[in-house]
């Protein structure tokens, strides 16, 4: 018998000592989180060139001047594609991969190590930010070489596009984190998902614009996250003409952040409620 | 040796798990000493996994007592995690990194790992360390579960069916791999359906049936006490195949060689293998 056999209070502190922190470890399963979703490729297809194809198909269809707005048709869906884009790398991507994580018991084998939970949804923020960012810049430079969006100049408009970037990807990750609690196994992930997702894409603003959507339909969009990114980057986007096609003839920016907040605090208290290690035939 | 040296490593008192109407875990007893490679031996369905899985501290339980290394596994701290090495029974790991960045990734949680390339040398992946996870074999993939348990120098190992869907030749590897860590002082339980697995790498062993421990102690000790019949066979004059139970073949042998007057013909006398006394303890012994 040797001397790393001993148990006891005294090696049980010192090991407690000298555990790595979660901040850390969040940054370095931010990085392998990274560097598997970069080696998946049908995901990086999934999540990422999704919104490209429809910003493309939809921009370039519906070309149009828009009555009275100052704006064409393609310049709506430069915002709403963003806004969907945000969605696709957050919600969808976080509610597919963790679901499939849980069925394959990867979660469970990380609970099984001393890795403090933190570390793991650290993690994953940082893997939604980075997508989340890079998506954002691909569709910006689509949508101002292709089709006349400008880029805002001020240093406010640009505070204003990073808040509304920031509170919606954070509430559609834990969204995402929520949903994926749902699925009974890995292979009904992405239907469970996606279903959702597409329809409020449908009744947010981003394949149909707001004037042509049923009051009521709208109303249940305005329920969901998704609905007032889609108008806050509009208002970031587009020219002030554009308030007229509104629900309220205005980008209602308090309203937004109000909203987006509101889902933050929502969306989090639904994850710790709601998130589990296993599956459930593991119990 | 310190004055915590003669504690049980694992100490289980009278445990119980139920799943709806089926009692899994119908009040085991286990007393796994530190330093020692314990067997835990049983069928499918015999309560295995569960217990295992409570004394991971992944599973809840009804009733009893459990210490695993001090401690309550149902409340176990971070640092009594770093201490407890985990092999599941179904593993599953992240296919697109590589063997030597999982295995460096997973010695970061840990107060005190393991070098991770002397990890993979020790499991016999060095030629794989670069390949991806969805690359490797069954085996190679088992191997990598090991690594991954290892990896934080557990002072208890905790493995599950390690080698089931092995091949011979496989499984003897892997046996190499236990008995190193064994020797290197790391505490092991292993529970597994396969008994020449348990003979071949547990000081001691507990076979466990219905939710029950219907025997412990060392695999020869378990066949002395469990096998003191002897089977006595041979073939009568008129080539009828015999067969006599007995406590005392000697006496049998001495009365049949006056019977036939010096040679019996097709004389076997055999004791109980282990694989006996273990299908007669689970109740699945082969009527004959």
């Amino acid at each position: 018998m040797t001397m790393t056999t001993t148990t006891g209070p005294a090696t049980e502190a010192r090991a407690a000592q000298r555990l790595p922190g979660a901040w850390g470890l969040g940054l370095q399963r931010g990085a392998l989180e990274i560097k598997q979703f970069f080696r998946q490729r049908e995901q990086v297809v999934f999540t990422f060139a999704f919104p490209v194809v429809f910003l493309f198909l939809f921009a370039s269809i519906f070309s149009d001047d828009v009555q009275d707005a100052g704006i064409t048709a393609s310049q709506l869906y430069v915002p709403a594609m963003m806004a969907a884009g945000i969605m696709s790398t957050s919600f969808q991507s976080l509610g597919i991969s963790i679901a499939i994580e849980r069925d394959e018991r990867v979660l469970r084998r990380l609970r099984g190590t001393p890795m403090p939970p933190a570390s793991y949804f650290l993690g994953k923020i940082w893997l939604v930010l980075v997508t989340g960012l890079l998506e954002t810049v691909v569709l910006l430079l689509v949508g101002t070489t292709l089709y006349d969006v400008d880029l805002p100049t001020d240093a406010g408009t640009w505070l204003r596009f990073a808040w509304i970037f920031v509170l919606g990807l954070t509430a559609c990750a834990l969204l995402g984190i929520a949903i994926s609690s749902v699925p009974k196994s890995g292979k009904s992930a992405t239907s469970v998902v996606v279903l959702p997702f597409l329809v409020l894409q449908f009744i947010s603003g981003v394949y149909i614009a707001i004037d042509t959507i049923p009051d009521w339909m709208l109303n249940i969009g305005a329920l969901f996250p998704l609905k007032w990114m889609c108008q806050g980057l509009r208002g970031v986007f587009l020219p002030e003409s554009a308030q007229i096609l509104e629900q309220t003839g205005s980008w209602e920016f308090g309203r937004i952040a109000l909203v987006l907040g509101a889902w933050c605090v929502g969306g989090l208290l639904l994850c710790l409620l709601t998130f589990r290690w296993k599956n459930r035939r593991d119990g | 040796m310190t004055a915590h040296a003669n504690e049980l490593a694992v100490d289980v008192r009278g445990l119980r798990k139920q799943y709806g109407d089926v009692t899994a875990v119908d009040g085991i007893d286990l007393g796994i000493r530190q330093g020692e490679v314990f067997g835990l031996l049983g069928p499918n369905g015999a309560g295995k996994s569960t217990t295992v899985e409570i004394l991971q501290g992944n599973r809840s339980r009804d009733a009893g007592e459990v210490s695993v290394l001090g401690s309550d596994p149902a409340t176990g701290t971070r640092a009594w995690r770093s201490r407890v090495g985990i092999v599941w029974q179904d593993e599953s790991a992240p296919a697109e990194l590589t063997v030597r960045e999982t295995v460096r990734h997973f010695a970061r949680y840990y107060p005190r790992p393991r070098d991770p390339e002397e990890v993979i040398g020790l499991v016999g992946l060095e030629e794989k360390a670069g390949s991806r996870i969805k690359a490797l074999s069954g085996g190679q993939r088992r191997r990598l579960d090991v690594a991954l348990g290892v990896i934080g120098g557990p002072e208890l190992l905790l493995l599950d069916e390690p080698t089931t869907g092995f091949d011979p030749a496989a499984r003897r590897q892997f046996w190499q791999l236990i008995r190193k860590l064994a020797d290197e002082g790391t505490t092991i339980l292993l529970t597994t359906h396969y008994l020449e697995e348990a003979e071949a790498l547990a000081h001691r062993l507990a076979v466990i049936a219905k939710g029950q421990v219907v025997a412990q102690g060392e695999p020869a000790a378990l066949r002395d006490r469990h096998g003191d019949e002897a089977t006595v066979e041979w073939t009568e004059s008129d080539g009828t195949p015999r067969r006599e139970r007995t406590d005392t073949p000697t006496r049998t042998v001495t009365e049949l060689t006056r019977r036939f007057d010096g040679e019996i013909p097709g004389l076997r006398v055999s004791r109980p293998t282990l694989e006996d006394v273990y299908l007669r303890l689970t109740g699945q012994e082969d009527p004959r």
